[in-house]
């Protein structure tokens, strides 16, 4: 069965006929040849997937094409006008935060949504007091991020990387 | 996976009669534990009925100072919330100890209560499971065991075995703060205490829970409850985050000056088809000096009839050590924390 419906990807708006199984995770990868979401594991496990789906870190991998019509996606590639980095990419290179850079778009994506909950106060599970302010710590940074896997293990360079953009978006 | 049909009906009623009268449609929320089953196998559904835009995504303060949760609010939204934050504050830790960051901005309220075991076994087309395919056995028993049940499994007949666990960490809190759940059915709507949704395997593990096919959640309701603002949940897991509860305890403790405990509320995660209400654990509690002892013989009532899975590939008696230790660190840090809060109120 196919359904009819339109996606702005990165600023460019698509309209598309996808079978009703299809993930936007396959929807951008497959359809409209976007690759910087990768597939890692498909279960929901690891974030390579990751993008930021109407302004929030989403899972492509677990969420329906056909129930996400009309709905505003950035990947990683999008996070910064044509030429430029974001800083959070920026960082990552400073901080030499990936080694195969698999999971890297999915890292930055989930980065930037984790700065902006953090920047609403939102908690996390290791906030010391849950109705305080939010300090971004290792320890914050490393549990709000704890849904992005790297199999490289460039973790301690993902957090340097992080808490470097995040201290500045603090200031 | 098996091709199927999307639907999004005008309304939640609409949603509820469509999936009624349809044995083969389901209802999609987050997508987060149903597109992993479609893909799996384990979910083959002919149709998707969308209730994402259906249901409330609000939280509301209700006249009897209850708090309305939409079955729509997605688990980021009601952690952050600031009333569930102050009030409800086990519920909150609850929900931000599960999944990850993506994951609670993509799950629901209803959609996490009605999530299913983890259950590896569960999950693996080729394995016996009478959870899946009633009948054909239990693969678990004899089988890798390590986030199974210690309390109100099945164990035999091999028929009707079953000793998974409830995966929600949320549904633990809520069990411990008293929840209401509203549900919509064709007949209208009723109320069921969060206690009584999930089943126990009983002779029938294909069932999780009381609701008939169709029916809908609508919202969670939180009564008021003065001694929820001092509710904690600890959860224990094999990694430090991102990872399933082995053993999870959401609790309050009303302590008085003389420290003897006025009153308490006790759930238990990772221990039993449903979130575990310690009811013997309460009883023990109340009335009783909040010191180790009291908390050692609290655990101990709970666990009296404990039944661990036995395989020869790993079983769940480690989990009887744990449930103590975690009840016990829990119950301390509560208690603490009272007397710390006494003692500000009340220099004199
Ligand atoms: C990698 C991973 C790790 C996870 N870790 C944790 C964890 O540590 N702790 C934890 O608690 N959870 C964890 N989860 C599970 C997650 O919390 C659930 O998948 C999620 O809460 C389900 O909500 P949903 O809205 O996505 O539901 P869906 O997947 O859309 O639906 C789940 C089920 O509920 C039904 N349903 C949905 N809404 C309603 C409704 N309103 N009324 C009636 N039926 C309904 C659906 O038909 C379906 O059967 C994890 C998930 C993944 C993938
Ligand atoms: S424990 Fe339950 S879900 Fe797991 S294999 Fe046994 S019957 Fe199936
Ligand atoms: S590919 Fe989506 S989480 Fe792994
Ligand atoms: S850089 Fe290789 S997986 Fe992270």
């Amino acid at each position: 069965m196919h359904a009819d419906l339109s996606l702005t990807v990165d600023g460019h708006h698509h309209t598309l006929t996808v079978d009703t199984r299809t993930t936007v995770l396959d929807a951008l990868r497959e359809h409209l040849a976007v690759t910087s979401p990768k597939k890692g594991c498909d279960h929901g496990q690891c974030g390579a997937c990751t993008v930021l789906l109407d302004g929030r870190r989403t899972l492509s991998c677990l969420s329906l094409a056909v129930a996400h019509d009309g709905a505003e996606v950035t990947t990683a590639d999008g996070l910064a006008p044509e030429g430029e980095l974001h800083p959070v990419a920026q960082a990552f290179l400073d901080h030499d935060a990936f080694q195969c850079g698999y999971c890297t778009p999915g890292q930055i994506c989930s980065a930037v949504g984790m700065l902006d909950e953090a920047a609403a106060g939102h908690p996390s599970v290791v906030t010391d007091d849950l109705a305080g302010p939010v300090t971004l710590d290792r320890a914050e940074i490393a549990e709000r991020l704890s849904g992005n896997l790297c199999r490289c293990g460039a973790y301690a360079h993902i957090v340097d990387a992080v808490a470097e953009v995040g201290s500045e978006v603090a200031r | 996976m098996r091709p199927f049909a999307y639907e999004r009906p005008d309304d939640a009623a609409g949603a509820v009669a469509t999936v009624t009268a349809d044995p083969d449609a389901v209802f999609l929320a987050g997508g987060t534990n149903l597109v992993d089953h479609l893909r799996l196998g384990l979910a083959t559904p002919g149709t998707l009925v969308d209730v994402t835009g259906l249901t409330s995504t609000e939280i509301t303060d209700l006249p009897d100072g209850s708090l309305r949760v939409g079955a729509g609010v997605r688990n980021a939204d009601l952690a952050a919330d600031e009333r569930v934050r102050t009030r409800y504050p086990a519920l909150a830790q609850a929900l931000l100890a599960g999944a990850s960051g993506q994951l609670r901005n993509m799950a629901t309220t209803g959609g996490n209560l009605l999530q299913r075991t983890r259950c590896v076994y569960f999950q693996d087309l080729t394995t016996p499971c009478n959870k899946r395919a009633p009948g054909s056995g239990c693969s678990a028993l004899d089988g890798w065991a390590r986030h199974h049940a210690v309390l109100g499994a099945t164990h035999e007949p091999a028929g009707v075995a079953c000793v998974a666990t409830h995966p929600s960490d949320m549904a633990v809190a809520l069990v411990a703060l008293d929840a209401q759940v509203r549900v919509l059915g064709t007949d209208g709507e009723r109320t069921v205490p969060i206690g009584d949704l999930h089943r126990l395997p009983g002779d029938d593990p294909s069932r999780d829970t009381v609701l008939a096919h169709g029916e809908l959640i609508t919202a969670v309701d939180l009564p008021p409850s003065p001694i929820a603002a001092h509710s904690t949940y600890r959860k224990v897991r094999d990694r430090a985050s991102y990872a399933f509860a082995l053993v999870s305890v959401a609790a309050a403790l009303d302590v008085a000056d003389d420290g003897t405990i006025r009153d308490a509320r006790v759930a238990l995660g990772g221990v039993a088809h449903r979130p575990w209400r310690a009811t013997a654990t309460e009883q023990s509690l109340v009335g009783a000096p909040a010191t180790e002892d009291t908390f050692r013989a609290a655990a101990r009532a709970e666990l009296v009839d404990a039944r661990p899975v036995e395989s020869p590939r790993g079983g769940t008696a480690f989990k009887l050590p744990l449930v103590t230790a975690t009840l016990l660190a829990t119950l301390r840090d509560l208690t603490a924390r009272t007397a710390a809060t006494t003692t500000r109120e009340d220099p004199a």
